[in-house]
């Protein structure tokens, strides 16, 4: 009992720093982002998009940081971004096929992020720039309130579509011939699915870095789709269990000093092999 | 009412010409088989009526207030993934988007003609099931119900029977020739079952052969390409 009021007062005080507060509402946020748009990224075999953009995001923030810009979002996004329509479209005229296309791009960046971080050296501490990008080590505990601002109006703004077009999203997942054929502008939704990911992936780097954003992605998806068999529920699930488990990673990382990023990854697989065991007692039942 | 006509039409893929010199039309209660062996272009001539894919030349004119992406799509069953989260009431549901412009969710009357259609299709107790878990005979029911949703009057099969066992196939043909007689539904139908086609059809195209047939059934039974072809199909030609 002791204990658990000594976490409970330890915990109280973090509370107080400001900076605490910002990390746990980005944090949370980006999750839940993450996690709606997982399932149908999951489903669509879109996974290694997300895997790609988010080393095109390293480099766009290790150009950003060497060109000293007051906020890095400002040039990541736009690059991501463009990344991500490139990515999309040579999936569809096949000169280079997409998963060739999505490892030159992902490589590409990342070398030349690291490369350009070395030529034009910052700060004296270049492999910790580079650990706190790839992994996002501290990141999350410096946000500034502009990058808490951002995040929260990007977040809205993500919600709202995805709650808007929920019912196309769907139909375009299920069945994209079918989607076309009733009219629904497949290859437009497509390209918006592409760019909210890459929104969402530069916004996630602060948050767990950007070689373990896909797990944000996959993750809740995946161990919500064990359990749950229609396409709202599981995309309920998705959410709710992205939420936890940010907010329960972001408190423990607090309280056992351990890095923000990896600590959320694992309670995702922690949380992933519960579901996998409930989907298969489930499956024995029925 | 012609509500379909196919005129010079040329099609293929990547410039390569599969089919030329397609010419015929769809009357309101027709029920058009096309057939023809594999590779012959019935499926691009689906996705072309549907414009998924565009015409190398010709055009595809509808009629009889029927808008392009009012046309009930039963697409040739493609494996989906085994775990992928859809109920059938969802399944079906995304049927009715194709009236919904940029209404963004479903209302009271859409649920009702979902439930609708599930009761045509006898499967309404299936509502709440998880569509990649059910039959692949139930499967092909839900999708049917979904084509319902999409169109009051034209529906498009694309090998509603592959992969069903010998009675459920029956059943499904049933089922069609009860949409096409009762509610008064176009049927065009893609297959390469002649014994089929001939048994239910009231029009058919015959491409991959030349010359291209396109007329009633009698009369393709009477044509060359139809003597030869009813043989195949085990249908006697009297």
């Amino acid at each position: 009992m002791l204990e658990f009021n000594n976490i409970f007062e330890k915990l109280s005080l973090y509370f107080q720093y400001p900076f605490v507060r910002y990390a746990l509402i980005v944090g949370v946020l980006i999750a839940l982002c993450a996690s709606l748009l997982g399932v149908s990224l999951v489903l669509k075999r879109f996974s290694f998009i997300g895997d790609g953009l988010s080393h095109v995001a390293f480099g766009a923030v290790a150009i950003a940081s060497v060109l000293k810009l007051s906020n890095n979002m400002y040039l990541a996004i736009p690059i991501t971004v463009l990344c991500a329509i490139a990515i999309l479209s040579s999936s569809q005229n096949a000169k280079i096929k997409g998963d060739a296309a999505i490892a030159v791009i992902s490589v590409g960046a990342l070398a030349t992020g690291y490369l350009v971080l070395n030529i034009f050296a910052a700060s004296a501490n270049i492999s910790g720039d580079v650990c706190t990008t790839l992994f996002g080590s501290t990141s999350i505990l410096t946000l500034k309130p502009s990058d808490v601002w951002l995040s929260i109006v990007l977040s809205i703004i993500v919600l709202t579509l995805f709650i808007l077009f929920y019912n196309k999203i769907f139909a375009i997942t299920f069945d994209e011939d079918f989607a076309v054929a009733s009219g629904i502008r497949v290859k437009a939704y497509n390209l918006l699915i592409a760019v909210v990911t890459a929104i969402i992936i530069v916004l996630a780097i602060n948050l767990v870095g950007s070689l373990l954003i896909s797990a944000l992605i996959v993750f809740p998806a995946l161990s919500a789709m064990r359990v749950f068999k229609s396409f709202k529920s599981a995309t309920i699930c998705s959410a709710i269990i992205s939420v936890v488990a940010a907010a329960l990673g972001i408190i423990i990382s607090i309280l056992a000093g351990t890095p923000v990023g990896s600590t959320i990854v694992v309670v995702n697989i922690v949380n992933f092999a519960l579901f996998y065991l409930v989907g298969a007692l489930k499956g024995v039942k029925a | 009412m012609t509500l379909l006509t196919c005129k010079d039409l040329s099609l293929g893929y990547d410039g390569a010409t599969v089919v030329e010199g397609l010419n015929f039309t769809v009357n309101a209660g027709d029920y058009l088989c096309i057939v023809g062996e594999n590779g012959s272009g019935k499926s691009t001539l689906i996705k072309t009526i549907l414009r998924l894919k565009s015409p190398i030349s010709g055009e595809i004119l509808t009629g009889g207030g029927l808008k392009p992406n009012q046309i009930g799509y039963l697409p040739q069953q493609t494996q989906i993934q085994k775990d992928f989260p859809a109920s059938v009431m969802e399944v079906v549901l995304s049927g009715t988007l194709n009236q919904k412009g940029f209404k963004a969710f479903y209302n009271k009357a859409d649920k009702q003609k979902a439930k609708d259609n599930l009761a045509k299709m006898d499967i309404l107790n299936l509502q709440n099931k998880c569509y990649s878990e059910l039959s692949g005979g139930q499967q092909q029911r839900v999708l049917l119900a979904r084509a319902l949703c999409a169109t009051q009057k034209l529906l498009l099969l694309d090998e509603p029977v592959s992969g069903l066992d010998p009675k459920l196939t029956i059943e499904m043909y049933k089922l069609i020739e009860k949409l096409n007689k009762e509610h008064g539904i176009t049927i065009i139908m893609i297959s390469h079952d002649f014994s089929a086609a001939l048994k239910y059809a009231s029009h058919i195209l015959h491409i991959g052969y030349k010359p291209l047939f396109f007329g009633t059934k009698d009369d393709y039974l009477n044509s060359e390409v139809g003597k030869a072809f009813s043989i195949i199909g085990g249908v006697a030609n009297a």
